[in-house]
């Protein structure tokens, strides 16, 4: 589920409020993103691929995490490289080659096709 | 208050069928409005997941050996002339999608374009462009709660409501496109969430029918408590019962009721895709970067650390029934109605089972593009006069009870829909006497949802997705128990031999009282 918005991260685009299938957050006062609605997280992490600064977490678990969980460590989770990696993964981003375009996987049979997606 | 909009065609729905019918109903001149509960671009099972497509290029035997090679797993309940138009139109718009697009599809070893797959971000995104430069008019985070009908029982348009806007809306149209994907029944299986069978359910109410409900079982493997239910790269695993021992018979393809019969004894299931050399583990990294999302948040090598693994409900969204489709542009049995991808059944491609993206991700892109020219022409043929046509609000159950107390609320339904649904030892490992057990559950349900549910503004979204639920539900157990034996995924305890003379489909329908029949396969 989500479970950081980072304000020193966030330049207050709206585009994870826009793109959350669920409607998970609302426009905070300051313009950040509040998570007001986590019970309805898919844990689909299509905030954090469309967030331009990596400014979200989205945790792997569909239960929420408590307060002292790994996700809520903003410092953790960039000395680790997990903020922004789906991002990363799948190339989106300047100066980024799209992942689409590397998706070369195994082939799951002998005489298969690699496996694409 | 009110957004009132008039419209040629309305597609709801904002996933793959969608947005491929409204791409293709704006190219036939059609002005177009897409109303997506969620976000078009993101929305959906595709959007998160991503999918292989059934792409097979023109060569006789390449086609044939597609055909053939599902025809077994279906139960022999797949049509080859639908077979071989989906592979011909789905052909033609993966071609497109590279060529119009500029979906960069990767190069094979041999410097050949590799066309078989779609990343869903990449593809959604891309759909979500082309869609808005089309003209196509797009409201995001706006759920259809219910149809509108002419006196006559023509489809004439939708009302629902819009989230972030917080208004009601309705599109006069004259067409309508129900793509809004299967039912998962929030389960939680990865993007599936905003799949809770709601084209169903109003289609159901203006009297469309609905065809192989009963293969609905669809299970995905995840890591526990986790929502990635990607089964591809469950080929390389290993399972294993918490001591460490191989759990016997366990497997992706084969062997997934054994997790599952596994699980249903308290016993927790692992897995190790120990299986999988180096490249290949190389490689499953740039095919699926959002599967890998999972372990590397837990901390998990997942070919050399055994991890739990979960059983997560997709319902119709990876089975293949839904709205019954009665012609080649994708009508249902009532006139201005249009069904496309996972709320329509995909019975004529693949029988009584998928498993895998690839036939739906094909049904969806052919489907969709059907649907939408035909939903054009259908515009067209009414003429100007469509828009002053009076019309009424089709919807019942959570929209407007037929009691005067509110006596149940969304989420009491929900809980009392899953508690039939998600259970191993009631849909996926089926037996007659649990069914009716279950089916007697959901009837009483049902009778509370009709009487005593209401909602109003927003909350009627939730309302309706329960009653959605609990229809889809009722619609399944009883295609299930009218299917004395076991075929394609339907499979059941009590009648585990597929029976010859059982060679139909299933037809269902109907709200207050649901019913199932059998139905001839076309030769």
């Amino acid at each position: 589920m989500i479970e950081l918005v980072s304000a020193a991260q966030c330049v207050t685009c709206d585009k994870c409020i826009a793109v959350c299938p669920t409607n998970v957050f609302d426009r905070g006062a300051d313009g950040v993103p509040v998570i007001s609605r986590q019970q309805d997280c898919q844990t689909c992490f299509q905030c954090e691929a469309n967030c331009p600064t990596d400014a979200l977490f989205v945790a792997p678990h569909t239960h929420p995490l408590p307060a002292e969980s790994f996700a809520h460590d903003e410092e953790h989770l960039r000395r680790t490289g997990l903020l922004g990696s789906y991002r990363r993964d799948i190339g989106w981003g300047h100066g980024r080659t799209p992942g689409a375009a590397r998706a070369v996987g195994p082939a799951l049979s002998p005489s298969g096709p690699p496996l694409i997606s | 208050m009110t957004l009132e909009l008039d419209a040629d065609v309305l597609v709801v729905g904002g996933g793959p069928a969608a947005t491929w019918a409204a791409l293709k109903a704006a190219e036939d001149g059609a002005a177009v409005v897409l109303a997506d509960k969620g976000y078009c671009g993101t929305s959906g099972a595709t959007a998160s997941g991503g999918t292989g497509v059934w792409y097979v290029p023109p060569e006789p035997e390449a086609r044939e050996k597609a055909m053939a090679s599902r025809e077994a797993l279906g139960g022999y309940l797949a049509d080859r002339r639908w077979m071989a138009r989906v592979l011909d139109e789905t052909y033609d718009r993966i071609n497109e999608l590279a060529d119009v697009a500029r979906y960069p599809f990767p190069v094979g070893p041999d410097g050949k374009p590799l066309r078989t797959g779609l990343q869903g971000p990449e593809y959604m995104r891309r759909q979500r462009v082309r869609v808005r430069r089309a003209g196509v008019r797009v409201l995001d985070h706006s759920p259809v709660t219910e149809l509108l009908t002419t006196d006559d029982g023509v489809v004439a348009g939708a009302a629902g409501y819009q989230r972030q806007a917080d208004r009601a809306f309705t599109v006069r149209a004259g067409a309508v496109v129900l793509a809004t994907g299967g039912c998962a029944f929030l389960s939680k299986a990865l993007g599936c969430n905003v799949n809770t069978g709601d084209g169903a359910l109003f289609a159901a109410e203006v009297g469309a029918e609905l065809s192989g409900m009963e293969f609905s079982n669809a299970y995905g493997i995840a890591p526990e408590h986790t929502s990635v239910t990607k089964t591809a790269f469950y080929n390389y695993a290993t399972f294993y019962r918490a001591d460490g021992s191989v759990l016997d018979g366990a497997g992706s393809q084969r062997g997934r009721s054994v997790i599952a019969r596994t699980l249903l004894a308290s016993e927790k299931v692992f897995c190790k895709l120990d299986r999988a050399d180096e490249a290949a583990r190389k490689a499953m990294r740039l095919a699926q970067p959002n599967f890998f999302l999972t372990f590397d948040r837990l901390g998990i090598d997942p070919f050399t650390q055994p991890f739990a693994v979960t059983l997560l409900a997709e319902g119709t969204v990876r089975g293949t029934g839904g709205i019954r489709i009665v012609d080649d542009g994708c009508a249902t049995t009532v006139p201005g109605l249009y069904a496309a991808g996972d709320a329509a059944t995909r019975e004529l491609i693949c029988g009584g089972f998928t498993g895998g993206g690839s036939h739906n991700a094909a049904w969806a892109i052919s489907s969709g593009s059907w649907s939408g020219r035909a939903a054009a022409r259908f515009a067209r043929a009414l003429g100007p006069s469509a828009a002053r046509r009076q019309v009424r609000a089709a919807g019942g159950a959570g929209l407007r009870p037929t009691g005067t107390t509110s006596s149940v609320s969304a989420a009491e339904v929900v809980g009392a829909v899953q508690a039939e649904v998600l259970p191993y030892d009631k849909n996926y490992l089926r037996h007659g006497d649990v069914l009716r057990a279950a089916l007697g559950q959901l009837d009483g349900t049902w009778a509370a949802v009709r009487s005593g549910l209401r909602a109003d503004g927003p909350d009627v979204v939730r309302a309706r997705q329960a009653a959605a639920m609990v229809a889809h539900a009722r619609w399944m157990y009883t295609s299930a128990l009218a299917r004395s034996e076991s075929r394609g995924m339907a499979k059941r305890l009590d009648f585990p031999e597929l029976d010859p003379a059982q060679h139909f489909r299933i037809t269902s329908g109907g709200l207050d009282e649901v019913w199932a029949r059998p139905q001839e396969v076309a030769a």
